[in-house]
């Protein structure tokens, strides 16, 4: 291979995360054969994945696994798919787009936590029918923690939809697009039928790796399975939660196997996924049917979408200032404040050091992971950045502890900071990778040709026109700082209370009112962050990135000056370039 | 029972500490040495009151000893015991991030098993001298598991059951009368799936009234004869799951989500470890004021919960006066206040002076607490083998799904 000095662009933000996801993923591997010295164990065996194998009920909790990965992913897909097929270009898109930040800013845990409360057996929903049907005791439905998990798929599908639409709309932020669109539509295909013949397969480029972030995260992730699943089995994740969590050290093993198995199965969907997506991948058209069915679907889903999540957020804000609030009883008794007296104190100095913490690590992930875009070939091995997101935290949090102490760099502030790094990193790049890819290299040409090295260029013409999606990505990587806990205990070994850190083990004790607390306290920060990082391009009214004139605007500036030291001229007439006439 | 080097060296050091002046006297130096450290208490972390107590012993122990005790909430200590074997893995054995834990029964015991704690400490600490450990034996023994000192008693446990007086009057005091009601009263009953402490913990008193003989239970349990010595305890859990709640085919994940179900309505009874759990929590409108706590007529099993400092502890000083400070009669008698925390006493309240004995005597017991005297017989801790054969069983036949 032919060593470019460019490609060491990549080079930080590879180091930065890999190093210590090579760390967690020893930490993983090693026990789930059998080797651990801090528990005698210095040989390797197959033991943990004998015992794995022997565990009652194991098929259950991968099938479960299965259904609410990829059920939740598959739905949340289309229903974010419809919803933008449905909208798009139209009223309702702009509303939805205003609501979208708040959706997303609700920790899972209290989605969760909110979506039982609403259709739970005791439930809101219950108690609006409960007087009609004549009830007095909550019915025995389990429409919640059912055997098939049902309940879980479909709260992690209403949860991701948002992300999912996020990303749509995001990169359905093009030049040229709505022109195709209008195109499709003079031809005589109805606004839906155009958007998924045209718009959909040029998007789906920027589409296809958040959906597997979306897969990995429903695989893995637990904090919405431990309230909304089964439990005997509970989905795998869950499973691999209980053994690392068990007071016997050494289900350390198994729940390392496990841990292991549940990568194996989310890698495995991911290839599955790319196979299908090579055979899906042909021009196809919608019959008329079809579209008028997505678009019935994408316009409920408009409204059930943000209806459910905010009614979860609303009745969680209710429980935050209720006494008691007991079926079949329509409002809560109170208002009782104590709930609240307890944790405003944390929005002193604790909020402050959350917000500094993550600002901190996006200071570092940011231009690490804009380098990484900048490395010549888009560097195949930057698609490793995006590994982290792959693995179960609980498996993985052990191997990084212990190469934070080694490095001596745990209960450090710098050691907190590269922990969050890990995880806010990937889904920047995530998030960027899309624009970089779309940006017109004519621009690029162009600043170069006006004598911009690369910095200059990078300053004045890539970073001006992509400033959108920068900060959406750096909203979206500081909510993903403020939501850690684990990985915050763990590095931090409570030397630096976080609001996650001072609000979930709340979450741990059970009370509706200390739950309803701590997720508008974890949603209020991310709140603000979005709703700052959406300031510059609302006030213009229109979307930065097809803002080529924009280019030419900034361009300009540097060119006069340029113009004084060299005999380049720049016509200000220059058409935007992606743009078709 | 094999002897460890670490038994021998809690023999030694419990046979140093008979000299009690000598142990004021290292206290001292120890005290001396503690001011101006800082204490990393890594503790459960769910409940707002028990938070606010630790919150209340820090103000304390700055103001008297000049200690600052920082206190870590976890979700699960098992969080925390993890961090400490990372730490060990890492080869730090010394500079340790933790000082303090709050833990017992199998966690104690894995940390024990694996070296993971310093001691022993209770020959250090002069409060530990006021601790019942003739009436109250499992401050020694945890989970049958002897402490050797590694531990010292914080506060007392005993399993009790909730029921709400407003909808079931009358509940059933043994396990052959709550299979009997759960029959007849088709999906108004269940608990915690094991491996939940609690659902474990209410297998083993299944298994203590279905068992021929209970006085096996003090010993190890035997894989081979498991299946037979255990058929009825199987028979009375085969027999009353179409009963359950769901019919039996999922439970609630813990006791947390076992009283949100009481007070929803969904469910007759509850359970718990805490004889005042049920008064803290109406008191925190978490439970109908109706609400009252039973117990089974032949005893429930009782436990101890316990204070350990880590093997590579950075503060051992400072966590050793945290610890004789929580076991004062002021601290503990705060702890036993049901409307600070409602937590039992370790303490033999006939060795106090009379000024600390009036302070637990003046206590008032919260609506739904038994007093002391209801109490009824307490049963031991099966040995830790049973704990994991009876999870075993259950999940071959209720956690396949």
């Amino acid at each position: 291979m032919r060593l470019e000095p460019g490609r060491l662009l990549a080079a930080p933000a590879l180091l930065l995360v890999l190093g210590p996801t090579a760390a967690g993923l020893a930490g993983t591997l090693l026990p789930a054969f059998g080797w651990l010295p801090a528990l005698g164990r210095e040989t390797f065996s197959l033991e943990p994945w004998r015992e794995l194998a022997a565990t009652p009920g194991l098929p259950r909790a991968l099938l479960l696994a299965l259904v609410s990965g990829v059920g939740s992913t598959l739905l949340a897909l289309a229903l974010a798919v419809a919803i933008a097929a449905a909208l798009h270009g139209r009223p309702g898109e702009r509303r939805l787009r205003r609501l979208l930040p708040v959706l997303l800013a609700v920790p899972h845990a209290a989605a969760a936590v909110g979506f039982a409360f609403l259709v739970a057996p005791s439930g809101f929903l219950a108690r609006l029918v409960a007087p009609f049907l004549g009830l007095e005791r909550p019915p025995d439905l389990a429409t919640v923690q059912d055997p098939w998990a049902v309940a879980l798929t479909l709260a992690l599908a209403l949860r991701e939809a948002p992300f999912l639409l996020f990303v749509i709309l995001a990169a359905a932020d093009r030049p040229g697009l709505d022109h195709r669109l209008a195109a499709a539509r003079t031809l005589g295909r109805s606004h839906v039928a155009a958007w998924l013949e045209v718009a959909l397969p040029a998007l789906w480029p920027a589409l296809r790796l958040p959906v597997l972030a979306v897969l990995a995260y429903g695989l893995s992730a637990v904090d919405m399975a431990l309230v909304l699943g089964p439990t005997a089995p509970p989905p795998l994740a869950v499973l691999v939660l209980r053994w690392m969590s068990d007071p016997d050290l050494d289900r350390r093993f198994v729940g390392s196997a496990a841990a292991l198995l549940v990568l194996a199965l989310t890698l495995g969907l991911v290839l599955l996924g790319r196979l299908a997506e090579r055979l899906l991948a042909r021009p196809f058209r919608v019959p008329p049917l079809v579209a008028r069915a997505v678009d019935l679907v994408g316009r409920t889903g408009a409204v059930i979408v943000p209806a459910s999540a905010l009614a979860g957020l609303a009745l969680l804000t209710a429980w935050s200032f209720a006494a008691s609030w007991r079926f079949p009883a329509l409002l809560p008794t109170g208002p009782d404040l104590s709930a609240w007296r307890a944790a405003l104190p944390l929005l002193g100095p604790v909020a402050l050091a959350t917000t500094g913490l993550a600002l901190a690590s996006l200071t570092l992930a940011l231009p690490a992971t804009i380098a990484a875009l900048e490395a010549p070939g888009r560097g195949r091995a930057s698609a490793l950045l995006w590994l982290p997101l792959l693995l179960p935290q609980v498996g993985f949090v052990f191997g990084l502890q212990v190469l934070f102490v080694r490095l001596g760099l745990a209960e450090h502030a710098l050691g907190l900071v590269l922990a969050h790094l890990v995880m806010v990193l990937p889904y920047l790049w995530l998030v960027l990778r899309g624009p970089w890819q779309r940006f017109d290299p004519r621009l690029r040409a162009a600043a170069r040709c006006l004598g911009c090295g690369p910095v200059a260029t990078l300053r004045r013409a890539v970073l001006p026109v992509l400033l959108r999606p920068i900060l959406a990505a750096s909203a979206i990587g500081f909510s993903v700082s403020v939501a850690q806990y684990l990985l915050t205990l763990a590095v931090g070994g409570g030397r630096f209370p976080t609001l996650a850190t001072e609000t979930m083990a709340l979450v741990a004790g059970g009370d509706r009112r200390r739950i309803g607390v701590a997720a508008l306290l974890l949603a209020f920060l991310p709140l603000v962050a979005t709703a700052l990082a959406l300031l510059p391009a609302d006030r213009r009214g229109r979307p930065v990135s097809a803002g080529a004139p924009r280019l030419v605007q900034v361009l300009g500036k540097g060119a006069k000056r340029l113009s004084m030291s060299s005999s380049v001229k720049l016509s200000p007439a220059a058409p935007p370039p992606s743009t078709p006439s | 029972m094999r002897l460890g080097r670490r038994d021998f060296i809690g023999i030694a050091a419990a046979a140093a500490a008979v000299g009690a002046a000598r142990a004021s006297e290292s206290f001292a130096a120890i005290v001396e040495k503690a001011r101006g450290q800082r204490v990393f208490f890594n503790h459960w972390g769910g409940s707002p009151q028990i938070n606010d107590y630790v919150a209340w012993a820090g103000g304390e122990l700055r103001a008297r000893f000049g200690v600052e005790l920082v206190s870590v909430k976890v979700g699960d200590i098992a969080e925390t015991v993890a961090r400490i074997l990372a730490e060990k893995t890492a080869g730090r054995t010394t500079e340790g991030s933790v000082d303090l834990v709050w833990i017992n029964g199998e966690n104690f015991k894995a940390m024990k098993d694996n070296g993971l704690l310093w001691g022993p400490i209770t020959p250090l600490l002069p409060n530990f001298a006021l601790v019942d450990t003739v009436g109250k034996p499992t401050t020694l023994v945890d989970f049958t598991v002897p402490t050797d000192g590694l531990e010292a008693p914080w506060g007392m446990a005993q399993f009790v059951l909730f029921h709400d007086t407003a909808r079931l009057p009358d509940p059933p005091r043994s396990i052959a009368a709550l299979g009997r009601w759960a029959a007849a009263n088709p999906g108004r009953f269940t608990y915690p799936a094991p491996p939940d402490f609690i659902g474990t913990t209410f297998l083993k008193h299944v298994l203590y009234a279905t068992i021929d003989d209970p006085r096996r239970l003090e010993r190890p349990g035997e894989p081979a004869s498991f299946e037979t010595v255990t058929a009825a305890t199987w028979a009375w859990l085969d027999a009353v799951r179409p009963h359950l709640w769901r019919q039996g085919r999922t439970y609630p994940a813990n006791k947390e989500a076992l009283h949100q179900l009481l007070d929803d309505g969904e469910v007759d009874l509850s359970m718990a470890f805490n004889p005042a759990e049920a008064s803290s929590l109406i008191l925190a409108g978490r439970l109908p004021a109706s609400v009252r706590t039973f117990l089974f007529e032949t005893g429930t099993i009782g436990n101890t919960h316990f204070l350990a400092i880590p093997f590579n502890a950075r503060a051992k000083e400072g966590a050793l006066v945290a610890i004789d400070f929580l076991l004062s009669p002021e601290a503990q008698a705060r702890k036993q206040d049901e409307r600070i925390w409602g937590d039992p006493t370790v303490l033999d309240l006939a060795r106090l002076a009379p000024a600390d004995r009036a302070r637990f005597e003046k206590l008032e017991r919260g609506p739904a607490t038994l007093p002391p005297e209801a109490l009824g017989p307490v049963l031991p801790e099966p040995h830790p083998s049973w704990t994991e054969l009876l999870e075993a069983g259950w999940a071959r036949r209720y956690g396949r799904g």
